[in-house]
């Protein structure tokens, strides 16, 4: 079974900075990274009218269908993927096989810029979920739930 | 799989309503939807076809409260149940949690309950999950139609492992919270061993 991702205070705080710069730098409307799995981990630019829980579970279900797709043709994975709007755009891409950074953008930006700033921003995501793997399999790294009692559960379902 | 956010106090888990077609998968979240508060509950987004039959999946965001000062929200989904959206159902069993499976009491829809449990079974291995190690739950849902077979029955060919069961009436209700609680606290219930 694969590991649960843990998040901590550092490295979140590095992430988020990556994607705030990402959205400066390529000219971005809106900037989100997502676990592959569904869960959104980060997210900058202009995100108020955007159901972000919403989006995080839709890019991974087209990614986990892009991916299935890829294997039905001998691919292993589509990396990236491109979608094209009449106003605006959408470009997702695999960063270490485990999280998806998204990247909306309109005509005040080009495809070009986009990726070439992606490239640069999904390398040093990389670099932070290897420490994060790396941390969260230290022995004593648990999660902090191993503190809680059963009658802490059980306090969750008594209205 | 998890996600536990130390940063912003945040556990996020993975919750599949798995079955034949037509069991209430989607009706159990719908109901869920319906009944709880605004502010606990995000969109359901259900990606389906002309005729409401789920084509990919339904998603339900919701938030049950905290544990130790930790936000705890539960992501539901539903799989498509018709048996030749194998591909697609195989995939929304990533990183899940924990899996209900809502079998359809009627008489003539039991081979499709068996058929449905062997291919969640096969399904989750492929991911390399085993349904007997993984917080699991059955619910017998349409238990009102005059046509359902004896609880006694169900659970010997669908629950012979006798794991958590409720009987159901998905449209109505009755059950359907019975069944997330108890999918809810077994989740929760592994998280607490697996920090241990």
């Amino acid at each position: 079974m694969a590991s649960q991702l843990v998040m901590y205070e550092e490295e979140f705080h590095r992430i988020n900075a990556v994607c705030d710069r990402l959205t400066k730098d390529a000219n971005a409307k809106v900037v989100f990274l997502v676990d592959k799995n569904g869960q959104l981990i980060s997210a900058a630019g202009q995100t108020h009218n955007i159901d972000t829980t919403s989006l995080a579970s839709l890019t991974a279900g087209n990614v986990a269908a892009m991916g299935g797709l890829a294997k039905l043709i001998g691919e292993n994975e589509f990396p990236n993927q491109f979608h094209e709007g009449a106003k605006d755009s959408l470009y997702m891409t695999l960063v270490g096989g485990r999280v998806v950074l998204v990247v909306i953008f309109d005509n005040r930006t080009s495809l070009g810029l986009v990726r070439l700033r992606i490239k640069k921003a999904s390398d040093e995501l990389e670099k932070i979920f290897a420490a994060l793997t790396a941390r969260a399999s230290v022995p004593g790294a648990g999660s902090p739930f191993a503190e809680i009692s059963d009658a802490d559960i059980d306090n969750l379902f008594s209205e | 799989m998890s996600f536990i956010n130390y940063s912003s106090r945040e556990i996020n888990c993975k919750i599949v309503y798995y079955g034949p077609g037509l069991c209430g998968k989607t009706t159990n979240l719908q109901y869920i939807y319906n009944k709880t508060n605004p502010e606990t509950k995000g969109k359901l987004i259900s990606l389906s076809t002309e005729t409401d039959r789920t084509l990919f999946f339904d998603f339900l965001p919701l938030s049950l409260g905290e544990i130790r000062g930790f936000k705890t929200r539960f992501h539901l989904y539903t799989v498509p149940g018709q048996v030749f959206y194998d591909a697609s159902r195989k995939l929304i069993l990533k990183g899940v949690d924990g899996v209900v499976f809502v079998a359809d009491s009627q008489v003539e829809r039991m081979e499709a309950n068996i058929e449905s449990l062997d291919n969640l079974r096969i399904n989750l291995k492929e991911q390399g999950y085993d349904l007997d190690k993984i917080p699991f739950v059955m619910q017998y849902n349409k238990r009102d139609l005059p046509n359902a077979v004896p609880v006694e029955e169900l659970r010997k060919v669908l629950n012979p492992r006798n794991v958590t069961e409720r009987q159901a009436v998905a449209p109505t209700g009755v059950g359907v919270f019975d069944t997330l609680k108890d999918v809810a606290k077994l989740v929760l219930t592994e998280l607490k061993k697996g920090g241990q």
